[in-house]
C-alpha cells in the first residue's frame, strides 16, 4: 500500500478562500471506523459528504447569523468553508457508511465488509 | 495489521496538513487588534467579537456541547464562556485503535473584554450548530439617535 497516498488532497479551490481544515478524532474497532469532525456553523443542508472511488470528502459552509451593520472587533476565526479528504481502503464497505451531524459536529461511521471483520476460526479435533 | 487507515499518523503529510491548519488559523486573524485577554491561537473555542450600531455580538465556535451544559456569565464587564466538552474516543477499550485525535475536549474557559457601554442586563445567548451567540445590547445613551430638529 506503500503507492497510495492517504492523505488530505485539496481539490481546485472553488472559491478565492481557502478551505479550513476540520479536526477529526478517528479511531478503529473491529466492526469499522468512526470520524468526528469539528465544523461548528455547519448546518445540515450546507454540509456535503461525499464518495468518489475511494475518496471520501467532507465539505461544509459556515452560516452565521450575522445582524446587519455588524464590524469585527476580533476575529479569531475565518471560515467560510471546511473541507477534508480521506482515501478509504478496500475492505472498508463505502456502501454502508452512516453520517450523523450534531450541534456542529459530523460523525461518520465507515463499516467494514463482513469479510474482513475478524472472526474466530474454529478449530475441529481430527 | 489491516491497512486501515484513513492517514498514516506521524506521517510527512500529515504533519505538512498541520502545519497549513496553523497558517489558514493565523492567516484569518492577520490585523486583527491584540485584546489584553488574548490567548494563542487554537484555544477552545474559538472566538469572533463585533459591534452592531445598537449591542456588541460574541460568537465562540463550540461544536458538540450539549447547550445545558454551557456556562454564560458577565461579570465587571468581563464576559466567561465555560463548560466541558466529553471525549468522543473510547480510550479504555484496548482493542479501539486511535488514528486522529485533534478535537479538544475536557474543560474550558474563555473571558472577553467587554466595551464600557454595554448593558449587562441585555443579553441574550443562543447556541446553533455549534456556535453560540451571545448579544450584549449597548447602554441608550451609546446607541445612535436622530435628534429632531424643530
Amino acid at each position: 500500500m506503500a503507492d497510495r497516498n492517504d492523505i488530505t488532497t485539496p481539490k481546485a479551490a472553488e472559491s478565492t478562500q481557502r478551505p479550513v481544515s476540520p479536526a477529526v478524532d478517528i479511531f478503529e474497532d473491529a466492526g469499522g471506523i468512526t470520524l468526528l469532525a469539528d465544523m461548528p456553523g455547519v448546518s445540515k443542508d450546507r454540509l456535503d459528504v461525499r464518495l468518489d472511488g475511494d475518496n471520501l470528502s467532507i465539505e461544509g459552509s459556515v452560516e452565521m447569523d450575522l445582524p446587519p451593520g455588524m464590524r469585527a472587533l476580533w476575529a479569531e476565526v475565518n471560515v467560510p468553508r471546511f473541507r477534508r479528504t480521506f482515501t478509504l481502503s478496500r475492505e472498508l464497505d463505502a456502501a454502508r457508511i452512516e453520517a450523523n451531524l450534531k450541534d456542529g459536529v459530523l460523525t461518520l461511521r465507515v463499516p467494514k465488509q463482513a469479510h474482513a471483520q475478524p472472526r474466530r476460526i474454529q478449530v475441529t479435533a481430527a | 495489521m489491516l491497512e486501515t487507515m484513513f492517514s498514516r499518523p506521524q506521517s510527512l503529510f500529515d504533519q505538512i496538513d498541520a502545519v497549513q491548519r496553523l497558517l489558514s488559523r493565523s492567516i484569518g486573524a492577520e490585523g486583527a487588534p491584540g485584546g489584553i485577554r488574548s490567548v494563542a491561537y487554537g484555544t477552545f473555542p474559538e472566538i469572533t467579537v463585533g459591534r452592531t450600531p445598537s449591542s456588541v455580538e460574541i460568537f465562540a465556535f463550540a461544536p458538540g456541547i450539549d447547550a445545558s451544559s454551557l456556562d454564560v456569565t458577565i461579570e465587571r464587564n468581563v464576559l466567561k464562556i465555560s463548560g466541558t466538552r466529553p471525549s468522543a474516543v473510547p480510550t479504555r477499550d484496548a482493542k479501539v485503535q486511535l488514528y486522529a485525535s485533534e478535537r479538544p475536549e475536557g474543560r474550558f474557559s474563555r473571558a472577553v473584554s467587554l466595551p464600557d457601554d454595554v448593558d449587562p442586563l441585555k443579553v441574550e445567548a443562543r447556541y446553533r450548530d455549534g456556535i453560540l451567540r451571545v448579544s450584549i445590547a449597548l447602554s441608550v445613551a451609546a446607541q445612535p439617535q436622530r435628534i429632531a430638529v424643530k
